[in-house]
């Protein structure tokens, strides 16, 4: 494979679906605040709510695989802060509080700065049609709202000995009863070297389907790292820090043997107790082949060259 | 008349019946009412696994219940409920190997032997099919002595479930907790343990 230096990378790739989204910002703060402004009501039931916005630019992902539908994606959720059953995600994180919020970005970095929802809502927001496999080998495909994490990390200006970036979720056992289960060492943490964190398919996501993500899919500001696991990618921030040293996660602490820092999508690497060559796509009733990189290999290979990835899972 | 003189007669095999068909029945309500939008296979999958252990061990408290309380009709449901579990068994194989892997022997092969938490599973399906098949009276006269030493494995098939059960799940509690009531109903076993607990009966 021919080596690939980030800057070769077209900042714009033609393939990926995405959307200026300078004009739906305004509707994007607007549809928030009224989220929260009906706190009593229901948002996240059954069928698409009837203010469901701007349809995504597009119907499949680059490779041709259909979205996954909305219903699926808000129904069906691993959030152990909530529940351990997927299905209960949704109902239990229904009244979660997402504003005001606050993300704070501190650490190695020549300008630590604070910011607020609307901070990261003024940043550009653009669509991007992810396909998101899990640990439990199984898979979607979602249009995501949000943008890249490159551009924040910027604005903070890293210093040179920054090496990981440190992500952690919200602590509050009131709000999320899963934080009172002793085997887990909360808050969540996960962790990025900072060239991934800098990559160009690396994003913070507020929305999905057009709209502002709901308390289950990680309100209101996670993560995004298509080529990795899903649970790499973190939700509800509220701290990121750059950091020297290689950031221990929750999954890496609770389970150092199956989980680890890096957890690159990789056919080869079993899990220590299933496999990894193939996934269910969810909503399709279908199970398909995994691949390298969940599919995105020709992005980030280069990240990983002459590493071994079996020793480095 | 005759069933209600049956029912007093039977109630704990009405009971037992009952016990392994709602299941059943249950299951095929609600994927007939699009209760599994989501992920029906896996749905289907947790479903027929859970519903096939919690049979397994029932039928494993059997003989432990006939000796605790002496109660002497739950041994005439024991085969009963191991043939139920057996049949959840199957159901659960089917949906793995036809829904879920639509038989692919490809990629279905790996599956199963590939698979740490497989593996447990599918050792313990295959001691319930050889024991089911064997369950029938001619097979008892026929192996004699040797029926009841064969029939022991349900124990082994017990166990290896509860590690197939393990070995899938990120949390362990659930499958901890069928693993301490297994064990306890495999010491209640153990000959002198047993003495003892009916010397206090007595
Ligand atoms: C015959 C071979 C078997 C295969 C191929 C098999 C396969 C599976 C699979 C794929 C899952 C679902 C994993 C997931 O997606 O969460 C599962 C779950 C399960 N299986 Fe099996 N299994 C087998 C035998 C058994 C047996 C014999 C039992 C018990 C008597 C059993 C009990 C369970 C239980 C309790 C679960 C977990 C349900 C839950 O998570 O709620 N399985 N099995």
């Amino acid at each position: 494979m021919p080596k690939i230096s980030p800057s070769d990378i077209t900042p714009e790739h033609a393939y990926l679906s995405r959307r200026s989204f300078m004009a739906g910002m305004g509707a994007l703060l607007v549809s928030s605040v009224a989220l929260s402004a009906c706190g009593g009501q229901d948002p996240t039931p059954g069928p698409a709510p009837a203010t469901m916005p701007p349809s995504p630019s597009a119907n499949t992902d680059e490779l041709g695989q259909r979205l996954t539908s909305y219903e699926a994606v808000s129904n069906y959720n691993n959030f152990y802060e909530f529940s351990l059953r997927k299905e209960d995600v949704a109902r239990l994180a229904r009244d979660f509080k997402t504003s005001p919020w606050t993300v704070e970005v501190a650490g190695l970095v020549h300008n630590p700065k604070t910011f607020g929802l609307e901070d990261l809502l003024a940043f550009t927001q653009e669509e991007r049609v992810y396909r998101l496999r899990c640990v439990e080998a199984w898979s979607m495909v979602i249009p995501w709202l949000g943008f890249p994490l490159a551009r924040l990390l910027k604005e903070v200006e890293p210093m040179t000995k920054a090496r990981y970036v440190r992500f952690e979720t919200l602590y509050d056992p009131e709000q999320m009863p899963g934080q009172k289960s002793p085997f887990y060492g909360w808050p969540y943490v996960e962790g990025l070297r900072l060239d991934e964190a800098m990559h160009e398919l690396t994003i913070l996501a507020t929305g999905l389907y057009g709209s502002p993500l709901l308390p289950q899919n990680g309100a209101p500001v996670r993560l995004v790292v298509p080529w990795k696991y899903g649970f790499k990618s973190i939700k509800s921030i509220v701290r990121i820090e750059l950091v020297e040293e290689m950031p221990v996660s929750l999954w890496m602490a609770s389970a150092p043997r199956e989980y680890g820092f890096f957890a690159n999508v990789n056919p080869e690497v079993s899990h220590p107790r299933w496999s990894q060559a193939t996934e269910r796509l969810i909503g399709e009733g279908k199970r398909i082949r995994t691949t390298l990189f969940n599919g995105y290999g020709e992005q980030v290979a280069h990240l990983y060259e002459g590493m071994d990835l079996s020793q480095w899972y | 008349m005759v069933l209600i003189s049956w029912l007093k007669r039977s109630w704990l095999q009405a009971l037992a019946h009952a016990t392994g068909l709602l299941p059943l029945a249950w299951l095929i309500w609600d994927h007939l009412h699009g209760a599994f939008i989501v992920d029906p296979v896996r749905e289907i999958t947790t479903r027929t696994g859970r519903t096939a252990l919690v049979l397994l061990v029932l039928s494993l408290a059997c003989t432990p219940i006939h000796t605790l309380l002496g109660l002497k009709s739950v041994l005439r449901v024991r085969r009963g409920l191991g043939l139920y579990a057996f049949l959840y068994v199957a159901l659960h194989f089917l949906t793995f190997a036809g829904l879920d892997y639509r038989f692919q022997w490809d990629l279905l092969g790996p599956a199963i032997f590939d698979q740490l938490y497989v593996l447990p599973g599918f050792a313990a399906g295959l001691i319930l099919l050889v024991l089911a098949i064997t369950s029938a009276r001619g097979w008892q006269k026929r192996l004699g002595r040797n029926w009841k030493r064969l029939h022991r494995l349900v124990y082994l098939a017990g166990i290896l479930a509860i590690v197939h059960f393990l070995w899938l799940v990120k949390d362990t509690g659930e499958p901890l907790r069928y693993g301490a009531i297994v064990a306890l109903l495999l010491i209640l076993r153990v000959p002198r343990v047993r003495e003892a607990v009916s010397n206090v009966r007595r």
